[in-house]
């Protein structure tokens, strides 16, 4: 069995964030485009050159100008004044049902790992009921129970999302339980809530960060989805999905850009998310192994 | 060396480099030996000597992005050029026994579709034939329930089970050189004698030639006609078998005597070489032992030594003829 | 084996009896007036109320009327659409054949593009492997919506080759209706597939028992056939089936963007209109198939998997 030693890496220091160490290039350049996603969230009102609700029918449709970059919608409203304003409904909706399910889904797995149980079996069978909702059906029943908007398809999706991170941070929770310096600190006497949330929960955050980013991405693509339909943000809002609604009819008489553009946003940004998943899921195995 | 007529197997100057994250590196260098029809030649050295992947060069295995130098010829014939069809018929000539037969038979598929695959497909031998033809071999590395056998799963069978099943299928094919790659390491200290003595009795019977790779160097001495001691890469002694225990020429096979208890002896005697075994890339400019070496002077560490015929066998070793005798003192004092 | 399916088939009906009434009680929380709905908004006569609250069980405590809908649920009776006074499950068998041929249409394309990506990805290295990766990187992150313009917009409106909304009639003309939707509900479950497909192939690529075929002669093709092909269908087969049972509920969108008649715009359409009944049947349809799917892709799982040990639950 000859196993080839490896020899050190060549020790060139690279350029490198300390939450993005070991995601290599693509990491870093994905990263970058989620920042720039996440500044126009934060900023993008006060960047859009015009009213982006401010109608001007006798501009519907009306191709890109010199100043106004991407033309107007079917209502004559700046194209590119809502999607910079429609950046924050876009991200911000799915950043909060990320941190919610998040928040509960490491709870319930920690809690769970750590109690075994019958309190295991009866949260994690309730998991594998809720498994059984897609999240679009979710999201459409509580569309009828609170009402169509943003708030309920936020809830909806953090409520359908939450078996799946429990689950996969489950596994690694009963990993992390087993190791021996867990049985240490128990017999250092160390209370159970703080070996959970000091030690396994901090062991658990590459794993944590990984799966944030696939779910951000499902989210943003999901959240869109329920504004497309109707059931999430509301019109006249500036919304990516709600965009990509609203320019269907223009598609169909051959003026694509409003939909196009408003897709190709959600396109880029989940792509770049997709990409940062990947290589922090990488890393996580590796920190694992 | 001569290329005399029985000459099964021949590597001469064989070389590989690896692509590793840093590049390539040498993991083989300079590695010559034969092997006679019907002759077992052990090959022994530590994890990262370079063994495996003398063998697996015989074989054609090499991972993909490995270069290759130097000569292979098996039957007069030059293996590096063998493709398609004239490969597959060398691959059916030369049977390759692998450590972990747990991972290197498909798990999904059953023990019957393992065995008689290779039958089967190469040699358009019909099912049922193939099938009893694998069962009495069964029967003969001493499994009688083989009918049985042939339907189950690997993961149903035991580890020594497992690799009696891996000896049998590489005998089906009759092939007339072997590549045992320690073939006992990953079983149960009480199998293991069990199994090699089924492989050593079979490859006499059947008149096979045998590349033995281990790492036990008393092992070796026991199955093989002669044996070579791998180090960093290198051959850096081959000779009978029976020489190699009393007679070490070079010091690292005295290291590898000395690291072995020995039966009638305490544990105090057990001595460990110093350092941890190097991969060639890893080894020093001079002889690649020479840093661990306890009878290592400044010629040592100047230029690579040459392997060169000695006493009935060759060495590497710049002071062998004035180390003859000595080492085997130290390593008994 | 008997055991296995057994517990399987019991865990599902547990299930599907939690989830039905999960839906059930979340529909019946709901705010507004099956009265108000009924009559339009006009004041009705306490006589008329009785009659309706009658009819349509308005008074039965909570678990008698979910367990009438239950048991009638068994038997296909859905309940009734207290808006448009008619059958639910005719209003959804009506609607459901488009979303199966859609569904159906959508799980060849997925079977046969993704899986022939992924292949293709894992022999082949280089240049090919590169485009594959682009391709499914890419359309992984267009949702389905999106993927329904870009069609519509190149497809049915630039180039003219595909009609682009509605359902179709005969056989040949609802193929070629139902053929953007189709494209549009697969995109991502194609790149998807294709990269568990590729990872799935280079990792069995690696194993030592390739290997070990290898060593014995047999020719590549068959070696990818019968061991890494073979071994690679395990995972493939268990994320092809989940792709397929989510597709149903993904359906929704897709027939909303192209205005398709199928149950998934139905429900999205009800559940605007507050049409109680119909949600609840439409999602307890859903949630149905897509609990069996993913059940039958347990078993599936368990019969090409060997090891896997028959008497637990998978993974």
């Amino acid at each position: 069995m000859s196993t080839v030693q490896l020899a050190p890496p060549a020790t060139r220091r690279r350029f490198t964030i300390p939450g993005l160490r070991g995601t290599g290039v693509v990491g870093h350049v994905s990263a970058a485009v989620i920042a720039l996603a996440v500044l126009i969230a934060a900023f993008g009102e006060s960047l859009a050159p015009y009213d982006p609700d401010g109608t001007n029918l006798s501009l519907s449709f009306v191709g890109p100008l010199s100043d106004h970059y991407l033309g107007f919608d079917s209502q004559g409203r700046d194209l590119l004044s809502r999607l910079l304003t429609g950046a924050r409904s876009s991200l911000l909706g799915p950043a909060i049902v990320v941190i919610l399910s998040i928040l509960v889904g490491t709870a319930l797995a920690i809690a769970t790992a750590w109690r075994g149980g019958t309190f295991d079996n009866v949260v994690s069978s309730g998991l594998d009921v809720l498994f059984a909702f897609p999240a679009i059906v979710l999201a459409i029943m509580a569309s009828v129970v609170w009402g169509a908007g943003q708030t309920s398809a936020t809830i909806a999706l953090a409520v359908a999302y939450t078996p799946y991170i429990a689950r996969i941070l489950r596994g690694a929770a009963l990993r992390e339980r087993a190791r021996e310096y867990v049985a240490a600190l128990e017999v250092q006497g160390l209370r159970a809530s703080a070996i959970c949330v000091r030690h396994i929960a901090r062991n658990l955050l590459p794993l944590i960060a990984a799966q944030g980013a696939i779910l951000f991405g499902y989210a943003i693509v999901d959240l869109a989805a329920i504004s497309f339909i109707g059931l999430g943000v509301q019109p006249p809002q500036a919304d990516w999905g709600v965009m990509v609604a609203n320019g269907q009819s223009g598609v169909l008489q051959g003026y694509p850009m409003e939909s196009l553009s408003a897709g190709l946003c959600i396109v880029v940004v989940v792509v770049a998310v997709n990409l940062l998943g990947e290589r922090l899921t990488d890393r996580a195995d590796e920190v694992a192994r | 060396m001569s290329s005399g007529t029985n000459e099964l197997l021949s590597v001469q100057g064989l070389a590989v480099d690896l692509p590793l994250a840093a590049g390539l590196r040498t993991v083989l260098h300079d590695v010559s030996f034969t092997i006679g029809a019907g002759e077992a030649l052990g090959l022994v050295g530590e994890s990262g000597s370079g063994k495996s992947m003398t063998a697996r060069a015989v074989a054609r295995l090499l991972p993909p992005g490995a270069v290759q130098s130097g000569a292979i010829h098996f039957d007069g014939r030059d293996v590096n050029t063998l493709k398609g069809p004239a490969l597959r018929g060398f691959r059916g000539q030369v049977a390759m026994i692998f450590q972990d037969p747990r991972a290197h038979i498909n798990p999904v598929r059953t023990i019957g579709d393992f065995m008689t695959e290779a039958l089967r497909t190469n040699r358009r031998m019909k099912r049922s034939l193939a099938q009893s033809a694998a069962i009495s071999m069964l029967d003969e590395v001493g499994i009688s329930d083989g009918a049985l056998r042939l339907r189950q799963h690997p993961h149903e069978l035991s580890g020594g089970l497992l690799q009696r099943v891996m000896i049998a299928t590489s005998l089906l094919t009759e092939p007339r050189l072997l590549l045992a790659d320690e073939p006992t390491t990953a079983l149960d200290v009480t199998t293991q004698a069990e199994v090699m003595a089924i492989l050593d009795e079979l490859r006499r019977d059947r008149n096979m030639a045998m590349l033995f790779i281990t790492h036990d160097l008393e092992l070796a001495s026991a199955v093989c006609d002669r044996t070579a001691v791998m180090y960093a890469g290198q051959i850096v002694e081959q000779r009978q078998s029976s020489l190699l225990h009393d007679d070490p020429l070079h010091p690292y096979t005295a290291g590898l005597v000395a690291a072995r208890p020995s039966i009638d002896g305490s544990t105090a005697r057990l001595n460990a070489i110093p350092g941890r075994p190097l991969s060639a890339f890893e080894a020093p400019a001079g002889c690649a032992f020479s840093d661990r070496c306890a009878y290592a002077e400044s010629r040592c560490t100047e230029a690579r030594p040459a392997i060169r015929p000695m006493f009935d066998g060759l060495v590497r070793c710049v002071r062998a003829e004035d180390l003859r005798g000595e080492l085997g003192v130290t390593v008994h004092g | 084996m008997l055991k296995f399916l057994v517990r399987r088939a019991v865990m599902l009906i547990l299930t599907l009896f939690v989830s039905s009434f999960a839906i059930y009680s979340a529909i019946y929380v709901a705010p507004g007036n099956p009265i108000a709905t009924l009559t339009g908004g006009r004041t009705p006569s306490p006589e008329a109320i009785a009659v309706l609250e009658e009819r349509y069980h308005l008074n039965d405590p909570f678990f008698v009327r979910y367990f009438h809908w239950l048991g009638n649920a068994f038997t296909g009776d859905l309940g009734v659409s207290i808006p448009l006074r008619q059958n639910v499950s005719t209003l959804i068998s009506q609607r459901v054949g488009t979303t199966i041929q859609l569904v159906l249409y959508a799980a060849v394309i997925i079977v046969i593009v993704g899986i022939g990506l992924g292949v293709l990805g894992g022999l082949k290295r280089g240049f090919v492997d590169g485009i594959v990766i682009v391709i499914t990187t890419i359309g992984a992150a267009v949702p389905s919506f999106v993927a329904a313009i870009l069609l519509l917009s190149l497809f049915a409106v630039k180039l003219g080759w595909l009609p682009a909304l509605g359902g179709g009639d005969g056989v040949f003309d609802q193929i070629k209706h139902l053929t953007l939707p189709a494209i549009a509900l697969a995109f991502s479950a194609v790149a998807l597939v294709a990269r568990v497909t590729r990872t799935s192939v280079r990792e069995e690529l690696r194993r030592e028992h390739v290997q070990t075929a290898t060593s014995r002669g047999i020719p590549m093709s068959l070696i990818i056939r019968r061991h890494v092909l073979r071994n690679a269908a395990i995972p493939i087969t268990t994320v092809v089936g989940i792709t397929i049972a989510s597709l149903f509920a993904a359906s929704a969108i897709v027939e909303r963007a192209f205005s398709l008649n199928g149950i998934g715009a139905y429900l999205i359409q009800a559940a605007a209109s507050k049409d109680m009944a119909v949600v609840q049947g439409i999602t307890l349809v859903i949630v149905t198939v897509f609990v069996v799917i993913n059940t039958i892709v347990d078993v599936v799982y368990a019969v090409l998997d060997p090891r896997v040990s028959l008497g637990s639950r998978a993974r």
